[in-house]
């Protein structure tokens, strides 16, 4: 392997690896608040995409700021969609029901987009989405960089609200035992409600950048969320930490198999990895141990 | 009660047995034929996952293998066309069968919510191997050998072994549930820890439930295969069939006999008759999507239950109604 591909594995890895970091944070705050798998998350990456799109298309703004636009929009999404939907599930099968439930919506809401966009791909366009600049001998389009920027500013920003204010606070006490922060006083409800907003809302800018950097269409959907979710098993579900590594520790993973063997191949590393480490550590590489009864 | 429900199964049987010779329009008895294919995966899914909770999205890798089985042996052992090659469906069966061990040894290690994770992933892990690898034609996909039965008449066999497998998955599922090995999966479901310490061997009893499951989802993928000509890997290993069928059983009822047919003749005739009448896919997601949360939020436990819960309810008040009635009479005379 020349060193320069080995370089691109490591830069793209860092830089595309952060853009799902953030996507996956939000899967993975909602699973470890909420017991929820949302399948919708990777139609929601679309949506944002989408919206991105649109607003560039008939109001000429700038994909980096719509996002002023867009993250509220899907926020406001994740709200209803919680409201409506998520909170009506209870009992020892809710895990389950909201996988069904959550694919409902993605069926959903895939249907509109065809509808809306047609199944035709189409791609965000920009000045740094054509144009590139050399990095490390290896060229790189700006997007990769804004977008990079981007998720690390957004992973910041959480980070922030997690660990440095008291909402964050009543955030990973629900994560860490719901039944023992509701009974400190903490509302998990709406600590739920406002997690799956957020869960939702970065899927915006995640959108923004994926759409930047790939031609798209509703069905991209089924492609990412089976990557969002590897990412978030690996990393162990619930664990922050662990999705951020396991999406950049992927991505560059991908990059290597794909330039040493074939890009053919390098989405199934992702599945395989996925059935390696399962086999060796059931809970994920920085999951909690289950406790027996889940 | 018991006659009742007798007297259903015996009347759903005779109508579906009837179908193809009433109505002999050969797109009706297609849809017949693709509805008995989806009850009988339905039925066989809800063997695993209904009785031990365990909900498997992966069902698709199962009907893959046993729709390439059919296609490959009849294009390479060059079988003459015809209904020899139903015989390939159990081989398919029991290849599914064979391939779910080692899927189920690494899926069943975990818990409920992540093994639904896991059976996703090694789905696409399928999904892209056939999609990549020569000898399933990839995107072009395989032409199988193609069966001179007259046109009017070309739906009718596939239709009664359809039904056949259909009464086969039911009736396997039914003698299972009575069996020690049913029990213990349902002891699985409602506290798998307890099931352990008392004794089940969960693993054992999961991975055999898991396996056998598959025989007859991969018999239904041959038949599928045989039926209509020509397979690609896209449209065999389909997310789409994993939920679906999923779906199915939820809205008849997850864990009942009755629920996943119930639920598989509903939901896929109605999906056949709006794609013969609109041909628009993206109605179908939406049409489809809005059903599916319908259901959940409204019968999360399914049509049978709902309707049994709805029965059993009248019953109860008209008994004690009847009661009341009694004693305010007793009461009257004394």
């Amino acid at each position: 392997m020349s060193g320069s591909a080995l370089t691109y594995a490591i830069v793209d890895g860092v830089l595309t690896g952060s853009v799902y970091a953030l996507m996956a944070t939000g899967l993975t705050l909602i699973f470890g608040v909420m017991d929820i798998i949302n399948i919708a998350q990777g139609i929601f990456v679309v949506l944002g995409a989408y919206l991105s799109y649109a607003i560039q298309l008939h109001w000429g703004i700038d994909p980096f700021v719509g996002l002023l636009i867009t993250i509220p929009t899907l926020f406001v999404v994740g709200i209803v969609v919680e409201r409506v939907f998520m909170s009506r599930l209870k009992g020892p099968e809710k895990t389950a029901m909201s996988i069904l439930v959550t694919y409902a919506v993605s069926l959903l809401i895939e249907g509109s987009l065809n509808m809306i966009f047609s199944v035709n791909v189409v791609q965000i366009n920009a000045w740094y989405v054509n144009q590139s600049f050399k990095l490390f001998g290896v060229y790189f389009a700006y997007i990769y960089v804004f977008g990079f920027i981007l998720a690390v500013v957004l992973l910041a920003a959480l980070w922030v609200l997690l660990y440095r204010t008291r909402f964050g606070a009543s955030v990973r006490a629900s994560l860490a035992d719901q039944t023992a922060a509701a009974l400190i006083g903490i509302n998990v409800k709406r600590v739920a409600t406002i997690c799956f907003g957020i869960g939702t809302a970065v899927t915006a800018a995640g959108g923004m950048v994926f759409g930047a950097t790939n031609a798209f269409n509703a069905s991209s959907s089924y492609d990412l969320i089976s990557r969002l979710l590897t990412i978030i098993v690996l990393g162990g579900m619930g664990s922050l930490g662990g999705a951020l590594v396991a999406s950049i520790g992927m991505v560059m993973l991908e990059d290597v198999v794909g330039v040493v063997w074939s890009p053919v191949w390098s989405t199934m590393t992702f599945f395989i990895v996925l059935v390696i480490v399962l086999s060796l550590r059931p809970q994920g590489l920085f999951g909690k141990q289950l406790a027996r009864t889940a | 009660m018991r006659l009742w429900s007798r007297a259903a199964w015996a009347l759903g049987l005779v109508a579906l047995a009837l179908f193809p010779v009433v109505v002999t329009n050969p797109a009706y008895v297609a849809i017949g034929v693709f509805t008995l294919i989806y009850m009988s995966c339905a039925s066989s899914w809800n063997m695993f996952s209904g009785y031990t909770g365990y909900i498997a999205l992966g069902s698709a890798v199962s009907y893959g293998v046993g729709a390439y089985t059919m296609a490959l042996v009849s294009i390479h052992a060059n079988m003459a066309p015809g209904a020899s090659m139903f015989w390939l469906a159990p081989l398919g069966g029991l290849l599914a069968s064979l391939v779910a061990l080692p899927i189920g040894a690494i899926a069943l290690r975990v818990r409920r919510h992540t093994f639904v994770v896991i059976t996703i992933a090694i789905f696409f892990v399928f999904q892209l191997t056939a999609i990549n690898v020569g000898f399933t034609g990839s995107t072009s996909g395989l032409i199988l050998p193609f069966i001179s039965w007259n046109e009017s008449y070309y739906n009718v066999p596939f239709y009664y072994v359809a039904l056949g497998l259909v009464i086969f998955a039911t009736a396997l599922s039914a003698l299972v549930r009575r069996s020690r090995f049913g029990l213990q999966m349902l002891a699985i479901r409602d506290d798998e820890d307890r099931a352990l310490g008392l004794g089940v061997r969960t693993t054992a009893v999961k991975l055999t439930g898991f396996a056998l499951a598959q025989f007859t989802i991969g018999m239904a993928g041959a038949l599928y295969a045989m039926f209509v000509g020509q397979i690609f890997p896209q449209f065999v290993f389909d997310p789409l069939f994993d939920v679906s069928i999923a779906l199915m059983a939820f809205l008849g009822g997850l864990g009942t006999l009755a629920g996943p047919l119930l639920g598989a003749l509903i939901l896929e005739s109605f999906q056949q008759w709006l794609t013969l009448s609109f041909s628009n896919s993206s109605l179908y997601l939406i049409l489809f999507g809005a059903l599916f949360l319908l259901v959940i939020l409204f019968m999360p436990q399914g049509i049978v239950v709902f309707v049994r819960d709805r029965v059993t309810r009248r019953a109860a008040r008209e008994k004690a109604a009847v009661a009341a009635a009694e004693t305010t009479l007793a009461g009257s005379r004394a």
